[in-house]
């Protein structure tokens, strides 16, 4: 059995602590009028010194700038919900990924996994809260509370004929509705399936055997829909102008990978603390191609979405493109050198996918990389170019990253870390690669 | 090299890592075993170094990239830019997505047939190349081990095969 020591236990209530004072301050800091924010802009203007008086003075430029410090307000009263909403739906979709990895297991009939299952199910076991968290900041956005979705705001959708005619879909309680389905069925599929696992522990049974096999393969099918749907609804209609078709496998398979990390990682870590006896190196050589292998997945689908907009360069589509290059050029090319390039070259090779450090270095850069990946999938629509990594970001990450710790780590307490019945687990055991 | 070999058959691919321990613990050295199929985990009885075919691979596979991006830098941006349906060819950077496919394609054309390629070099492999197959049977069904001996060892390493299941022992001349 395994406990959770108390200094991570203390870890994670620092982290929460410190991540939600930093929040709280990041919401007051943000500007409550758009007197304020024209008065920053002032001070900035005068900070850049003398360029402003060229041009003529008048009414136009006058409107322009009111016009212009009306939107920089929005922008900078949505940062610290976008700050708080990006890692909160990253960190629930690696729960969700994690989950998605153990039922592949359990269809494919994997012989190498089951001692992992209980890894993985402690990781599945975020579903719950992180699913709560989500469906608040989305419960919010539609009750107007933040700018997240300009499509929640009627005054918006009004003036604009492309949202209208997409509001059979992009309605609040459809979304809510939806919403509410995705994260009902996965939670419930979850909970059946460890359910299974854990009485699996008892004694033996073909039938729940079977009955998990069925229940992950119907998981599957449901997940793949969902998710589909779920990254255009969360993702996607943030830039309600825009749309692509390959984006929902974009975002599986950033989930993917990091899914798989986070494996790799809460794996290593609780095989130095000693327990998981049953592990060995090949494991981890396993989780690690998985890692390389979905991060290269990840680069070919962000390049083919990349290449087919700046391709073809249909003024519609590629603004998408065009925010995220000038305003985010560092971070949206740095992904593809965090989640491709650095995972490729280090982990291309055999033996050092067998050395603890390297992987945890390598999974380290992969989730940070997949962080600044939806990092770059939701800023540019809610803060734009006023995006900045600062307080309210890092404390959002660290509030979250601890409640993460925290629901993980207590949910392996309550379980062996080995599963004690499983159809492959003597083989797993003795797993050499 | 010794001027005799033995050669001794074996009928069952665990029977034949176990005689490859017994020699190997006896310090004997074994020249050569002759297997229809894969053997899994002979190679590390033998204690055969591993394979650097992968590092070839990797290396080829740079050969590829720098080719592709070198002839694309020659071709569209140095020799003659032209402006085709308005993609940007004053810099290869800038014009660079529409090179990747190709760009990626070479590295694998190349990674994949110079590795291939090296290793027919090195196995020695080639059409109408003289089969080196001291017994038919090894094709088939037959394991074969071929061990160097000499006048004073060679009672003593026919009793080690022996004992370990070999099915047949010959004592033959090297040629």
């Amino acid at each position: 059995m395994y406990t959770m020591s108390s200094k991570l236990k203390l870890f994670s209530l620092a982290l929460i602590i410190v991540g939600a004072i930093g929040l709280i301050y990041g919401f007051i800091d943000a500007p409550s009028s758009v007197e304020d924010v024209k008065e920053m802009l002032h001070a900035e203007d005068a900070a850049h010194s003398g360029e402003v008086a060229m041009g003529s003075s008048g009414v136009d430029e006058a409107a322009h700038a009111d016009e212009h410090a009306e939107h920089v307000f929005h922008q900078l009263q949505n940062k610290p919900w976008a700050a708080i909403y990006v890692p909160a739906l990253f960190i629930f979709l690696i729960s969700l990924g994690v989950f998605v990895f153990y039922a592949l297991q359990n269809v494919s009939q994997a012989g190498w996994s089951p001692v992992l299952f209980r890894v993985m199910e402690g990781i599945t076991s975020y579903l719950v809260p992180g699913g709560i968290i989500v469906y608040i900041i989305l419960l919010l956005s539609t009750l107007h509370l933040n700018h997240l979705f300009i499509w929640m705001d009627p005054e918006v959708v009004a003036n604009d004929v492309i949202i209208q005619n997409k509001t059979a879909y992009l309605n609040t309680p459809f979304f809510l509705i939806r919403a509410a389905i995705y994260m009902i069925g996965w939670i419930l599929f979850s909970k059946l399936i460890i359910k299974n696992s854990r009485k699996l522990d008892e004694e033996f049974s073909l039938t729940l055997h079977k009955r998990n096999f069925k229940l992950s393969a119907m998981f599957l099918v449901f997940f793949i829909v969902t998710e589909s749907m779920m990254s255009w609804d969360w993702i996607m209609s943030i830039d309600t102008h825009w749309f692509s078709t390959l984006f929902g496998w974009f975002v599986l398979a950033s989930i993917l990978v990091s899914a798989v990390t986070t494996i790799a990682l809460v794996t290593i870590y609780l095989k130095g603390k000693g327990y998981l006896e049953h592990v060995n190196n090949s494991h981890i050589h396993d989780l690690a191609k998985f890692m390389m292998g979905f991060s290269i997945f990840w680069a070919y689908l962000w390049f083919s979405q990349f290449l087919l907009i700046w391709y073809a360069n249909i003024p519609e589509e590629v603004t998408y493109y065009v925010s995220r290059l000038e305003d985010y050029p560092v971070l949206f090319f740095g992904t593809v050198i965090m989640n491709w390039l650095l995972p490729m070259l280090i982990l291309i090779n055999s033996d050092f996918k067998r050395v603890n450090w390297i992987v945890i270095f390598a999974g380290i850069i992969i989730l940070v990389g997949n962080y600044m990946n939806f990092f770059v999938l939701i800023m540019p629509g809610t803060v734009g170019e006023s995006w900045f990594i600062g307080i309210p970001e890092i404390s959002s990450i660290l509030l979250i990253s601890g409640i993460f710790i925290f629901t993980v780590f207590s949910a392996l307490a309550k379980a062996p870390l080995t599963v004690k019945h499983s159809a492959f687990l003597e083989e797993s055991k003795h797993f050499q690669y | 090299m010794a001027s005799k070999v033995l050669h001794a058959i074996f009928t069952d691919d665990d029977i034949l890592m176990q005689a490859v321990k017994a020699l190997r613990e006896k310090k004997y050295s074994i020249n050569e075993v002759f297997c229809p199929f894969p053997v899994h985990g002979l190679d590390k009885a033998l204690g055969l170094p591993g394979t650097r075919l992968a590092i070839t691979s990797f290396l080829y596979g740079l050969v590829g990239l720098a080719v592709s991006t070198w002839m694309m830098n020659f071709i569209m941006i140095e020799d003659w830019p032209q402006n085709i349906g308005g993609k940007p060819s004053f810099s290869y950077l800038q014009n660079m997505p529409a090179f990747v496919p190709i760009m990626f394609e070479m590295t694998v054309f190349f990674a994949a047939h110079l590795m291939v390629i090296t290793f027919y070099l090195r196995s020695k492999l080639w059409p109408f190349k003289k089969a080196e197959n001291p017994d038919v049977r090894t094709t088939d069904d037959k394991f074969l081990m071929e061990i160097s001996v000499n006048e004073n060892n060679v009672q003593a390493i026919a009793e080690v095969l022996h004992e370990n299941g070999a099915s047949e022992i010959k004592l033959i001349d090297n040629k």
